[in-house]
């Protein structure tokens, strides 16, 4: 049973069908390019998964669940997380502050009202800073960082709550050759726990970290895939020559 | 679950990353200790002081006008809470205030209750209660309810209480309730003067001191996210929609035990208690001194009140012209209202963050 499975999703705005019966399947530890021309309706199909929008029809399971109808919070609880296209780090709070309040989601009031759980964060808050390069600069405000920096501690945040599944929407948007090298660098370690499924315009990226793909064109699923099948695949060759 | 958090605990087990990193982690909080939290207790403390010896300078008359506006500043407290620290933006502040004072007004009329030991929890309790029914309506739902409807909803809610108090003869209509009677404790009575003064100003310090607590708190970070990027903080897993209701109930309480206090000082209420007038007053306060401090809304209070008063007095007919002004010009070039002159943006947000005990000199 794979750990994600998106059947038939619809999504209608008014008189644009987004998307138009796309499927989406995860397995266990696995990385998910989701890729296809603008407009074919990755982030749609993305935010259907995520719960910032409910499809019109389908059916999305996590872990054996159907959380179509979940709100974000649920989907959080039960271990989906979603790194926003645009960057949505708290930036008049410090880093290390960040990073804390994506850990104490789900500690309990009581706990929160009587800060109990601080200093038992404290390690874990700074381990996530360390592991994507932002430990020097934990006591500045995130508003300070780099574009660059700041879609690291994005990732970091939601990685934050050890989700099983991450899900990434344009990680590498605005950022330099080496700062993509470096994204690709941080996301390596988390295979071991943590499947992803990530949204990215940047093919070599997609190339270099996924181990499937899903193709989508028109708010349909063009090819599913391994890099190898996807790349030999005549349609979708057809509209990235299209395209280019 | 288990697996990630067994990957974190490897990844913080790494030699590497302890030698590294153990310094920074430990000196970094006590470094911004060092370099924060400084003009806020400052301020907290010269406001303190002068509140403590006000009585002893001011005539009786201007110590009466001193306790009206200590409570008014917990009412500010109330709505800073709720706006400043939370984000929701509630233009109905003054129901829970004003009802509270009607209830207590009834209890003292009808009942003959006027013990300080019953009154006060009993006008606590009805903010609660009015903040629990308002609050669960408007904000507790599957998805979070658009700012729009929580503004409009609780503005609805204060002005449908002052059309009900006005057209109710049992709440005395137009004219409201008449002729409390002073605050007892015991066989003694608490009535307007230097003892209601210290007696206020011991409560508003109570509930600032706990206020200042909880804000400060991991629930106060949790408030600022909620209030910085309310769909983020969902998506982390936060019931954004609970943390709301909270701290809207919490927010009505106090509003309650200020309007308790104001009903028995002013030794009546009347409709405008609950009403538009002093809901919007309260977003002035807030607005002038400082939305997100707590002492910016009490010298926020003290500044507006402070200043119609004098004005009111000297330019009798313009001065409602003149605070308006004067309060346009702090909303326009002070958004972050007048306590910005003294207070950084870092100490104002404040870092709620905190390392392990043996770090030495890591408490903020």
């Amino acid at each position: 049973m794979p750990l994600l499975e998106a059947q038939g999703i619809s999504k209608v705005f008014g008189k644009l069908t987004a998307l138009d019966g796309a499927a989406l399947t995860v397995g266990e530890n696995e990385f998910h390019g989701l890729i296809g021309p603008n407009g074919s309706g990755k982030s749609t199909l993305m935010k259907c998964v995520a719960g910032a929008e409910v499809p019109t029809t389908g059916k999305v399971s996590f872990v054996n669940t159907d959380i179509t109808a979940f709100t974000p919070t649920e989907r959080a609880r039960a271990g989906m997380s979603l790194k926003f296209q645009i960057t949505s780090v708290l930036p008049t709070l410090t880093l290390y502050d960040n990073i804390l309040l994506a850990l104490q989601a789900q500690c309990s009031l009581f706990d929160l009202v009587l800060s109990r759980t601080r200093r038992k964060l404290h390690d874990q808050v700074m381990t996530m800073l360390t592991q994507f390069r932002l430990a020097e600069r934990a006591h500045d405000a995130a508003a300070t960082l780099s574009h660059g920096q700041q879609q690291w501690l994005e990732i970091a945040m939601a990685l934050a709550g050890k989700p099983r599944l991450l899900l990434l929407d344009e990680p590498t948007g605005g950022m330099s050759l080496e700062e993509r090298r470096v994204t690709g660098e941080l996301l390596q370690p988390i295979k071991q726990h943590c499947s992803l499924v990530i949204v990215e315009h940047d093919l070599d990226f997609i190339r270099d970290i996924c181990d499937r793909l899903t193709v989508l064109d028109q708010g349909k699923v063009l090819a599913s895939g391994t890099i190898a099948e996807i790349q030999a695949n005549k349609s979708v060759q057809e509209i990235y020559l299209r395209r280019a | 679950m288990g697996g990630a958090s067994e990957a974190v605990a490897r990844v913080s087990e790494r030699p590497d990353v302890v030698t590294h990193e153990g310094a920074p982690a430990a000196s970094a909080p006590a470094r911004s200790a060092a370099a924060g939290w400084k003009v806020l207790p400052i301020v907290e403390g010269l406001v303190l002081i002068t509140a403590l010896l006000l009585p002893l300078v001011l005539q009786d008359y201007l110590t009466v006008f001193a306790t009206r506006v200590v409570i008014l500043a917990l009412f500010a407290i109330s709505f800073d809470l709720v706006w400043g620290y939370a984000g929701i933006m509630s233009f109905g502040q003054a129901l829970f205030f004003g009802a509270a004072g009607y209830g207590v007004a009834l209890l003292a009329r009808d009942l003959g209750v006027t013990s300080i030991l019953l009154i006060l929890p009993a006008g606590a309790l009805i903010g609660l209660t009015a903040a629990l029914l308002l609050g669960g309506f408007l904000l507790l739902g599957r998805y979070p309810s658009s700012v729009i409807f929580v503004s409009l909803g609780t503005l609805t809610g204060s002005y449908a209480a002052d059309r009900l108090a006005r057209g109710w003869y049992y709440l005395g209509g137009q004219n409201g309730i008449p002729s409390i009677p002073s605050l007892s404790l015991g066989s003694i009575d608490i009535s307007e003067g230097p003892v209601y003064y210290y007696l206020a100003l011991g409560i508003l310090v109570v509930v600032y001191l706990l206020c200042r607590f909880l804000v400060r708190s991991q629930f106060g970070l949790a408030l600022a996210g909620l209030r910085e990027n309310e769909q983020r903080i969902a998506f982390f897993g936060y019931k954004a929609q609970h943390l709301k209701a909270i701290i809207f109930a919490i927010g009505g309480t106090i509003a309650g035990l200020a309007g308790s206090l104001y009903a028995f000082h002013e030794g009546f209420v009347w409709p405008n208690m609950l009403g538009v007038v002093f809901s919007t007053q309260v977003v002035l306060y807030v607005l002038f001194g400082g939305s997100g401090t707590l002492i910016g809304a009490v010298i926020g209070t003290v500044i507006i009140e402070g200043v119609s008063f004098w004005l009111s007095d000297n330019y009798r007919d313009v001065w409602p012209i003149i605070l308006g002004v004067l309060l346009l010009l702090v909303i326009m070039f002070r958004p972050l209202g007048l306590i910005s002159f003294v207070l950084g943006e870092r100490e104002r947000v404040g870092s709620f963050g905190k390392a392990p005990k043996e770090t030495p000199n890591a408490a903020p």
